[in-house]
């Protein structure tokens, strides 16, 4: 049976859609929101906002994190900044103007209704966050300043130093203690969401692991917030916090929700190259360093040779035998073309042979010509923190030598499918944040993951969720006693003893890092048909080897960090062949998806309008099964698909 | 580079702790620290062994969850940065490295090196926040805020919460904590509104945690991995003593 998938996009007038939907669905009187129970699962910017904004309103809120406090979500190394559409710079921003941007950014693969109120209600999240006390970078006057960010030509993106999104969170965090305080909301830190329970159809509530004692717990509620982030930690490295994962959004999946477009995946071109193979974790480098920093190439293979053997510093190499290559190709958005451009320019220079490191896979981003034209202090008061932190990791002072950058994957577009109340195709069950799938498209611009995550949050989910909820004011506290929990906490319960029990050879890293392995080679930057079947097939058998060969140490009764890995990492090995079923159906190029088969002559993305046009939906059939897509048209009725074009 | 490694083991909250000691051998100089104890936690698991627990996420100095102990220094031997942030070329080949957790009577252990830190979240309930409820607010540019002001509370803002400098504290004092929120808000025309019952509340909730009064040696500015300046703490003090007065 095909997923059955309604928009509930309103009618009207693009401008006018948010308001006449908010007009038209119903509220719930205080005196019953009391009586209503809300889980919300993660505490980044998005499940903060949220948890903080339904217990105002005075629903009865329960919010779960993996991590030992809700301030430590992940959302909180978003270093750049958070766009919205104030105009404050005078540079004919507008409303429109930042949708249409955010819209081509993703590579028209996008809902209109969707990114058009996310547009809208960008302005109010920074009055917001203004007076919450998030201390924003102010100019001498007083009022806000504001950056430029990638796929954009006016200054739009608000910020604090390059801790944008640790400001951010902690607002959020605040507004979640405040509450907390108030006794509206109960959290529950150290605890993991393992399954999502549903009965005659509906969200019921979840069963969680308290990380520390090792507890299965069964926790009801009348409706239940996804919002755990993204899954980006299938590639084993990534930008991700290490615990990041996929496995709240993974259940959801199993359970019956549709899970949109698994194949976008965001690869930020600014990050800081792998070295060894010995490495957990990648970091990035701030978007923000575009505005001043110039991306460059040897021109000469012969520098490029001198370079590697250290006989040249970057510094050595005159101005005319460099390769400004993002200048060169887009000069209307120079070093400020969207990410996946970025990234796939800096890929076509190094498999041409000209990147910069001795593993080949780098290029520089060099802060000499706006130290010049503004000087180190200028530079140090804008990236003090980002050049200390590079520095730090590379033994490489940035002021001195440019800093060497690679592509690394950053940031999934895809995730569980939404409607435009943002609830999945599971009455009672939304997902918000980057664990939906509704606004970015086939491509994220900067600075718009902690617009989304905090619009959702604030200013969307608790107006939509009381339309369903308004249904439920008769329906008594959910019980947990039911057989529908029963089934739930007996199905943890067994993965966990089954996973204990393997006792195999390999650990839960290594099985890890070869996953990665495939997903960086096939299911990365550029694929084909090829590399799509033959990461299936690998994905397929390392997931066999995995629930035979797996040694997962400890008990189940206590903390267990190896336990928790193993977990996720089931989940990661059936959504990693999603992903490649996915990006083998999207016969087009478009954003983050690549597809070699797919490339005009200047090896620009070629999208196909004629038939992808629409949002891919996958419905779980079982582990070893092939999964079921349906399609969600996209209709553009307001913007015309055109190329992407950031060269004139 | 080949390290010996004396790491607190400590099975749960109830258990006695004890050091043990461990090798590692062919650490490349580019290696974090916590990748170290990756590759140690990885022959470990082969070797039919727990590894060693210890927090972590973000390992980009921000998210505040790691919070070691190395060598007598929180995050440490450098300063200004958190333990995610160190790297092996720090060390000499050969050296012995101790590793604790933070040692606080306010964090007890949970397991190994992971110490519980609800505490924290505890104190900024009770008061570390702005009462404002969502979309009841003025347009962002309507409260000019000079610039000076806006830096000197992003200083403050930069406090992580890894609890560093009560673990470094002789008394155990949670006082760089308390005074970075207090002052970060206080720097703000917003946050003035509610400032006296913000720093009753917090220092209240602080001491009734179990936290230790502070004697101004100033070993939390020393060890804290975002440089907090105990200027905050004075700021701290005349808040609270204001706030005092006029009760």
């Amino acid at each position: 049976m095909a997923l059955k998938l309604d928009s509930k996009i309103p009618a009207g007038e693009l401008a006018q859609k948010w308001s006449n939907h908010k007009a038209a669905i119903k509220v719930v009187s205080p005196a019953n929101k009391r009586k209503l129970d809300i889980i919300v699962v993660g505490t980044g910017l998005g499940g903060a906002s949220a948890a903080a904004s339904l217990g105002e309103l005075g629903y009865n809120v329960k919010v779960f994190c993996i991590q030992d406090s809700p301030r430590r979500a992940h959302s909180i190394a978003a270093q750049g900044g958070i766009n919205a559409a104030k105009n404050y710079q005078n540079d004919n921003d507008s409303v429109y103007r930042l949708f249409y941007d955010t819209i081509k950014g993703g590579d028209y693969r996008a809902r209109e209704a969707n990114v058009y109120r996310l547009a809208e209600v960008s302005n109010l999240i920074i009055d917001q966050c203004v007076a919450q006390g998030v201390p924003f970078a102010r100019e001498y006057g007083g009022l806000l300043a504001n950056r430029s960010f990638g796929g954009a030509q006016v200054s739009r993106t608000f910020y604090a130093r390059g801790q944008t999104g640790q400001q951010l969170l902690l607002g959020a965090y605040a507004a979640l203690n405040k509450e907390i305080h108030n006794g509206t909301v109960k959290s529950y830190p150290r605890h993991e969401m393992l399954d999502i329970v549903i009965e005659d159809g509906e969200a019921r509530g979840i069963i969680a692991r308290n990380l520390v004692t090792g507890e299965i717990e069964r926790h009801g509620a009348h409706a239940v917030v996804i919002a755990t982030g993204g899954y980006g930690n299938v590639f084993f490295l990534s930008t991700n916090a290490m615990a990041s994962n996929g496995s709240a959004a993974f259940q959801c999946y199993r359970k019956g929700a549709g899970f949109a477009n698994p194949c976008f995946t965001q690869i930020h071109p600014t990050c800081i190259p792998v070295h060894g193979t010995q490495q957990s974790k990648l970091t990035l480098m701030s978007e923000s360093l575009r505005n001043d920093g110039r991306i460059w190439v040897p021109k000469k293979l012969e520098d490029v040779k001198a370079l590697r053997n250290g006989s040249k510093k970057p510094s050595d190499i005159p101005e005319e035998d460099r390769d400004y290559y993002l200048e060169r190709r887009y000069p209307a958005f120079g070093n400020l073309v969207p990410r996946d451009v970025a990234s796939r320019a800096a890929k076509e220079r190094c498999d041409a042979g000209y990147g910069v490191n001795e593993t080949g896979l780098a290029v520089f981003l060099d802060f000499k010509t706006a130290i010049e034209r503004l000087g180190k202090d200028v530079i140090k008061q804008r990236y003090g923190n980002l050049f200390d932190m590079y520095k730090e990791i590379t033994d490489t002072d940035p002021y001195e030598q440019p800093m060497q950058i690679f592509p690394a994957v950053h940031y999934t577009m895809g995730g569980i499918w939404v409607d435009y109340n943002l609830m999945t195709t599971i009455p009672g069950l939304y997902a918000i944040g980057e664990a939906n799938f509704s606004d970015h498209g086939a491509n994220r611009l900067g600075a718009s993951a902690l617009m989304q995550g905090l619009a959702d949050g604030y200013f969307v989910l608790p107006y939509t969720i009381g339309d369903y909820l308004s249904h439920k004011i008769q329906a008594p506290k959910v019980k947990t006693d039911t057989p529908a929990f029963d089934e739930a906490e007996k199905g943890v319960r067994e993965k966990i003893a089954k996973l204990l029990s393997i006792n195999g050879k390999q650990s839960v890293d290594d099985i890890h890092k070869r996953l990665g392995h495939i997903m960086w080679e096939n299911v990365g930057m550029a694929r084909t048909k090829e590399s799509l079947e033959k990461a299936i097939a690998e994905i397929k058998a390392l997931r066999k080897e995995f629930w035979q060969d797996v040694k997962v140490v400890g008990t189940a009764d206590s903390f267990n960090v190896e336990l928790e890995k193993a977990i996720r990492l089931a989940d990661f090995l059936e959504l990693g062949e999603l992903m490649a079923r996915d990006a083998l159906n999207r016969e087009e190029s478009c954003g983050g998806h690549f597809r070699v088969e797919h490339q005009t002559e200047e090896g620009e993305a070629k999208r196909d309008d004629e038939n992808f046009v629409y949002a891919a939906v996958w419905e779980y059939k079982g582990m070893d099964k092939e999964p079921e897509m349906t399609k969600e048209p996209l209709n553009f009725e307001f913007v015309h698909p055109a190329q992407r074009n950031y060269k004139d | 580079m080949n390290f010996t490694l004396k790491i607190w083991r400590q099975k749960d909250a109830k258990s006695k702790g004890a050091f043990k000691e461990y090798h590692v051998k062919d650490i490349s100089p580019d290696t974090s620290f916590l990748e170290m104890l990756d590759i140690l936690n990885n022959d470990l698991v082969h070797a039919g062994e727990e590894p060693v627990a210890f927090d972590h996420d973000c390992r980009e100095g921000i998210c505040g969850m790691c919070s070691l102990h190395i060598n007598g220094h929180a995050h440490g031997p450098e300063q200004g940065v958190t333990t995610c942030q160190i790297y092996m070329r720090q060390f000499k080949d050969g050296q012995t490295i101790v590793v604790e957790p933070w040692r606080s009577a306010a964090f007890p252990v949970i397991k190994d090196l992971v110490v519980n830190r609800s505490a924290y979240d505890q104190i900024l309930q009770a008061g570390g926040y702005i009462s404002v409820r969502t979309n009841s607010v003025p347009d962002g540019n309507a409260i000019p805020i000079s610039k000076a002001d806006a830096d000197e509370s992003m200083d403050a803002a930069a406090c992580v919460g890894c609890g560093a400098c009560a673990a470094t504290c002789k008394n155990g004092s949670a006082m760089l904590f308390v005074a970075a929120r207090v002052s970060s808000l206080a720097k703000l025309p917003q946050g003035r509104v509610e400032g006296a019952r913000r720093a009753k509340a917090m220092v209240a909730k602080m001491d009734e945690l179990g936290f230790g009064n502070c004697t101004n040696t100033g070993a939390c500015q020393a060890e804290c991995p975002k440089s907090i300046s105990i200027a905050h703490i004075a700021r701290l003090n005349r808040e609270f003593l204001s706030a005092k007065f006029e009760d």
